[in-house]
């Protein structure tokens, strides 16, 4: 289900998971069969701290993390089963226990190619955003995680800083933590988000998106764990903090941010400028990105890398220009800030 | 502006000098009073066998979209991103990351 395999090397170090984790992929890809006389291999698709997610044939199974609320992934499950043409829809809307992990059974949808990124579907992607945001939130769904996300990235730095002795990314953790005491409190999973709740994915990448049925049936976005409802532009926030950071092409980032228009999401304004309402969830991406760099590099005691500099770079620019400030390349007139 | 036919945006380019308006959506071409005749100067300039045509200019690329004041510089005027022909190994990690 995931396509997150990036970090699929990381490893909890479970094997037993994993494994009753491919028994039930496999029950549920061959009801009817015992389960010896299946051939078809298992293969995890991703194994971190967070998740552990494999597949065998058609079938995902994914464990979800130690601290998963069980009422809360009851209701982001049902959300995805009931908006089958946004979410890719669970097997089964019941959660099953594994050694005291919450597990979800999926369909198998085949992910963007981690080698081809430029043949993301932006596209797709912004318009299932837009149709999610417009969905109404279902009664009792909680927030959406992205800040909480977001401040679990700067803790990790904390704990890095505490705990590393790498030197050589030292310097660059200041201005992520100054960008962060920066935003607003909402943006640090200290207040509840502003404005009318959207229904929100709330970790939106290139991994998130999957064809089902695989190869190449329609995109659907995966992974309810941080889904819910908040301030709907966090989910273009990483694509806006890839381009305001210099990493995304202009004419992806139009594209993505063009077709979301079109189809009429609610998370920036018609046509004008999008940052009044992208600046905020775009900086706390950016900070959230940076922090996650700087302590991987802070952990390995390596330098950072020309992107992940990029993203710092962003960070210590923040400071001097106020949150939510109109960006200086697209003055507006009063009559357009609406 | 619109466009007449299809009325998507229209975003306006540099060719030589002369401003011409694209439609985002159909790539229908409006041109300004005077702009067809200058172009037609133009093309006429380029059979001439000499002098040598100038190479076309950075800004004949439609201007980047806005970009919040804390951002890198985009290209267009000296600055330039991290992307290129061949997309940063890092930041392809990055699109697919938490």
């Amino acid at each position: 289900m995931t396509a997150d395999t990036t970090t699929a090397s990381a490893g909890t170090g479970d094997p037993a998971l994993v494994s009753a984790l491919a028994d039930r992929a496999r029950a549920a890809a061959h009801p009817r069969s015992p389960a010896a006389s299946c051939s078809c291999p298992s293969a995890p698709l991703a194994d971190r701290p967070d998740a552990t997610v494999v597949r065998h044939d058609i079938t995902v199974a994914k464990a979800h993390a130690p601290d998963t609320d069980p009422a809360a992934l009851t209701l982001r499950v049902a959300t995805a089963a009931r908006h089958p043409g946004l979410l890719l829809p669970p097997l089964t809307p019941v959660t099953a226990t594994l050694y005291d992990r919450l597990v979800t059974l999926w369909p198998y949808g085949a992910p963007v190619d981690p080698d081809d990124p430029d043949a993301a579907p932006w596209e797709a992607a912004a318009t299932l955003l837009a149709l999610l945001h417009r969905t109404p939130v279902p009664a009792g769904l909680p927030p959406m995680r992205g800040p909480v996300k977001a401040a679990r990235a700067l803790d990790r730095l904390r704990a890095a800083l505490l705990t590393t002795s790498g030197r050589a990314a030292h310097p660059a953790a200041r201005p992520v933590l100054e960008a962060w005491a920066a935003l607003p409190a909402w943006a640090r999973a200290q207040a509840p988000m502003p404005g009318p709740p959207a229904l929100c994915h709330g970790d939106l990448h290139l991994g998130q998106l999957v064809r089902h049925p695989a190869p190449d049936g329609p995109w659907r976005l995966i992974d309810v764990d941080d889904l819910g409802a908040g301030v709907p532009a966090w989910d273009l926030a990483r694509p806006a903090a890839w381009y305001a950071c210099g990493l995304l092409p202009p004419d992806e980032w139009t594209r993505f941010l063009t077709a979301y228009r079109q189809a009429g999401g609610p998370a920036v304004p018609a046509d004008g400028d999008p940052w009044t309402a992208l600046d905020v969830p775009a900086r706390a991406l950016t900070v959230q990105t940076a922090a996650l760099a700087v302590a991987k590099a802070l952990a390995a005691d390596r330098p950072l890398d020309e992107v992940e500099q990029a993203v710092v770079d962003a960070c210590a620019r923040m400071p001097s220009v106020p949150a939510g400030f109109p960006p200086a390349s697209a003055p507006r007139s009063p009559s357009e800030r609406a | 502006m619109q466009c007449p036919k299809c009325h998507a945006p229209m975003h306006t380019y540099n060719r030589n000098g002369v401003q011409i308006e694209q439609c985002s959506g159909c790539r229908g071409i409006f041109l300004d009073y005077g702009e067809l005749e200058a172009l037609t100067r133009l093309e006429a300039q380029w059979s001439q066998p000499a002098p040598p045509p100038p190479p076309a200019a950075p800004q004949a690329y439609p201007a980047a979209p806005p970009a919040p004041a804390w951002g890198a510089p985009h290209g267009g005027h000296g600055g330039h991103g991290h992307y290129g022909h061949h997309r940063h190994k890092s930041f392809g990690h990055m699109l697919f990351s938490s």
